[in-house]
């Protein structure tokens, strides 16, 4: 298992003003959920998705087999996304609040799952929830660490797709962008068509933020992706996984979307494997 | 549960059982559950001893000793209370009720399973130094008489200073012929139905009684010995201490806010003198701060009678100092609570003349820092994030100990001499105010500290 190390930011700021004075407002959320047919005492997964997708992108093929691996599973939405309300003026911080909300609510310590932009969400998060693993599948993470190789690939595959999203408009992935040839091409329109549209400010605080503070509580992080992603480059990957402490998992072959391409079992199953494996029941 | 992993007992009560690098943490209640949560985080072995059956502490009210009474809800708003990393529910209200706050307590200890650390049902009776830094805890189950003594690496006390009743003692209270009881044993708010009743104290819970009695009693004289500032639960909407937190973000000077805020209460709430009562005989932020909207409220409305403090007991009147005689059937002593350590010699804990305890950072034994107090503050906001902080650092300050002892007793003694305060306003001399604590400056401490025990650096 990987532990994060020096390249972390080493300081847990513990005077957090903002959140006191102003704390994220309730919304209603949306929470899918698969429960193993018996309950062995693994701890919970709440899966989180990127920008633009809902709980949806999870419903699809990896919640139910990640419960019928015996772990109990949960996909949820952020606000503004999926089948949660509404919140356009929304940021990364109510979307972190919104992940650490759920999390919460669960029995048991839960292994945080981030895709996209989630996995930055998801790596927030964990500086305000001690989770007991989390996996970042094909992290988009702001500024600095990966997100100006991200925007540069995205601006030269999908310049039309990418412009209006620097000035607060909607990010439009292509196909080719998301999925690998394998996947039918009316069911790569039909997800597509299901996407909708982060809040601007967040977007512009993926672009332009700073490095998440360091997690607490020490959790094993995984980090996987794709060689051939057309919106992650492999360097932003091996930034990111570096930063946790190892190397990234790759599934070469697959799109951006990893949980809806036509290989979608593969990395769900390399994650269930890792934590099988590192998160072998206590005493 | 049983004490399953004693067994250093047999016989012979000076054998301890050693533990290990275990630590003890004496309490299961809010500040126990957050220091068995962060040490077991940072890797270390618990053994955490509570004498109730139950967690929750102050906040369970079912516990003979609980504080709690049946209209008791958090005076800091949620989002200043809540655990830094396990926030209450975004639904819940701004000010959740006694059993929210245990039930919260409750799915804490669940999410983080806790319980297979504590031993309910269990009073540690003594806490003596061996060589070491380490320490030898004697335990007793509750009402029981065998002893049972394990050695550990180090010592969490969070056993609480809300559950002491601090009783005045009046010429003539004996010989009442009228009920007296301390606040600790009032719960239900029935008993006050149709009796005349006398409340002595204005803290939040004398003023907060005295607002049940409002509802409740055929009178209610609410007696105090000086004039106070109340603080309303909301301004501009918002709990008051979000408003403060915007203030405080503007980053004035002590003196500025409080003058500030001064002209805040007195605009939103107003001269007190008018109800009676007199005017606060210092500045705001020098007594803990009273945060009630009621009770003004009921003042206005007759249903509270304020009164002067009181002089002495007859058999059927009290006399206030004014020489007025009143007669209540009821007298609750709102007069708060004092801190307990019996189980510990209290040279440990720098206990002086008057019974205060004084620790670095308001938390290290100044005799060995290995013995650390958890809790021990009263905030001017939320009390948890602050636990929270103290046991990560505690967790933190061990780990330094194991590989560099000499850096970790130079990180404790930084904040020489024992005793010392952290807030910014001169709060009146009274017990009261021992650990009268100013959220920022504390967090701001907290924070050199963390930062020095950086493993990374
Ligand atoms: C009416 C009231 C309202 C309050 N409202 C607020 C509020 O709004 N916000 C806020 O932040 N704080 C509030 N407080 C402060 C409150 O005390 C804290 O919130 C918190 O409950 C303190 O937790 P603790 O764990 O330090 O102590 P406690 O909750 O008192 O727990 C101590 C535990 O230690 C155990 N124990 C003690 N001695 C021994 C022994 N020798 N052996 C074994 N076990 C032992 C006890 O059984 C108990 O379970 C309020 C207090 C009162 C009285
Ligand atoms: N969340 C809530 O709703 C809530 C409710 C209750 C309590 N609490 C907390 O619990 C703690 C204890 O509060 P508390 O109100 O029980 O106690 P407290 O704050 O110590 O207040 C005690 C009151 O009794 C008075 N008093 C003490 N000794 C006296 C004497 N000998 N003669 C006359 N008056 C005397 C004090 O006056 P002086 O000021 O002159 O000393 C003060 O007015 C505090 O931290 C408080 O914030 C919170």
């Amino acid at each position: 298992m990987t532990r994060p190390s020096r390249t972390h930011p080493s300081r847990t700021r513990i005077l957090r003003r903002r959140e006191a004075a102003l704390p994220v407002p309730p919304v209603a959320r949306e929470v899918l959920s698969a429960r193993p047919a018996v309950d062995e005492g693994r701890p919970p997964l709440l899966l989180v998705p990127g920008f633009g997708a809902g709980a949806w992108v999870y419903a699809e093929h990896w919640l139910d087999h990640v419960a019928d691996r015996g772990y109990p599973a949960h996909a949820m939405s952020v606000r503004g996304h999926g089948g949660s309300a509404r919140a356009r003026r929304a940021g990364l911080r109510a979307y972190v609040h919104d992940v650490v909300q759920v999390a919460a609510s669960l029995p048991r310590r839960a292994v945080l799952v981030g895709h996209g932009a989630g996995a930055l969400v998801v790596a927030r998060a964990l500086a305000r929830y001690p989770a007991a693993a989390a996996v970042l599948a094909a992290p988009v993470f702001g500024g600095r660490l990966a997100g100006w190789s991200t925007v540069g690939r995205c601006l030269v595959r999908n310049p039309v797709g990418t412009v209006p999203a620097a000035f607060g408009g909607p990010l439009r992935l292509r196909r080719g962008q998301l999925f690998s040839r394998q996947l039918p091409a009316a069911t790569a329109t039909a997800y597509r068509q299901r996407m909708c549209r982060a809040a601007a400010r967040a977007q512009w605080q993926l672009l332009l933020g700073g490095l998440p503070e360091p997690p607490v509580g020490d959790p094993p992080v995984l980090v996987l992706g794709s060689p051939d992603d057309a919106v992650v480059s492999t360097a932003a990957l091996n930034r990111v996984a570096r930063r946790y402490g190892g190397a990234p998992l790759l599934f070469p072959g697959m799109g951006h979307a990893l949980m809806l391409d036509a290989q979608w079992r593969e990395p769900v199953e390399a994650v269930l494997d890792w934590l099988d494996k590192g998160l072998a029941p206590r005493d | 549960m049983s004490m399953g992993h004693g067994g250093g007992a047999r016989g012979d009560l000076r054998a301890a059982y050693d533990r290990g690098e275990t630590v003890c943490v004496i309490g299961a209640g809010a500040s126990g559950l957050l220091a068995t949560k962060n040490l077991t985080e940072h890797g270390y072995g618990v053994d955490c001893y509570d004498r109730e059956t139950g967690i929750g502490g102050a906040w369970n009210w079912r516990h003979d000793r609980s504080p709690v009474y049946d209209s008791a809800h958090l005076i800091s708003s949620k989002a200043a209370t809540q655990f830094p990393d396990f926030p209450m529910p975004d639904t819940w209200p701004d000010f959740p009720r006694h059993s929210q706050v245990l039930s919260y307590l409750e799915r804490y200890a669940d999410h983080f399973d806790l319980r297979r650390h504590i031993w309910f049902g269990t009073e540690v009776v003594r806490v003596e130094p061996v060589a070491q830094g380490r320490w030898d805890v004697t335990t007793r189950s509750t009402g029981g008489v065998t002893e049972r003594t394990h050695r550990y690496s180090a010592v969490v006390v969070a056993n609480g200073h809300n559950w002491s009743p601090k009783l005045p003692s009046y010429e003539g209270m004996d010989s009442y012929s009228g009920e007296v009881i301390h606040a600790s044993a009032f719960k239900d708010p029935a008993t006050l139905r149709g009796r005349r009743v006398l409340v002595v104290g204005a803290g939040n819970t004398g003023c907060d009684i005295a607002v049940e009695a409002a509802q409740r009693a055929a009178t209610c004289w609410h007696s105090r010995r000086r004039g106070y500032w109340f603080v309303p639960k909301y301004l501009t909407g918002r709990p008051v201490d979000q408003v403060n937190e915007l203030v405080l973000a503007a980053r004035l000077p002590p003196r500025v806010r409080q003058w500030l805020f001064q002209r805040v209460l007195k605009l939103a709430v107003g001269d007190l003198r008018r109800f009676g009562l007199p005017a606060p005989d210092h500045k705001v932020y020098e007594t803990h701060p009273i945060v009630n909207s009621q009770l003004i409220y009921y003042l206005g409305h007759g249903r509270v009678t304020p009164v002067p403090d009181v002089a002495r007991f007859d058999r059927h009147a009290v006399e206030l100092v004014d020489g007025s005689r009143i007669e209540p059937d009821l007298v609750v002593l709102a007069t708060g609570y004092l801190p307990q350590f019996e189980f510990v010699d209290p040279d440990l804990l720098g206990v002086d003349e008057q019974g205060r305890p004084r620790l670095h950072l308001q938390m290290f034994s100044p005799r060995h820092p290995s013995l650390a107090v958890a809790g021990m503050l009263q905030p001017d906001a939320g009390l948890f994030p602050l636990v929270h902080w103290q046991t990560v650092a505690f967790a933190r300050w061990l780990r330094m100990r194991e590989v560099d002892p000499d850096r970790a007793a130079a990180a404790v003694a930084r904040f020489s001499p024992p005793g010392r305060r952290w807030h910014d306003a001169r709060t009146k001399d009274t017990s009261r105010h021992w650990f009268e604590t100013s959220r920022i400056s504390y967090l701001r401490a907290l924070q050199r500290l963390l930062d020095e025990l950086e493993p990374s650096r």
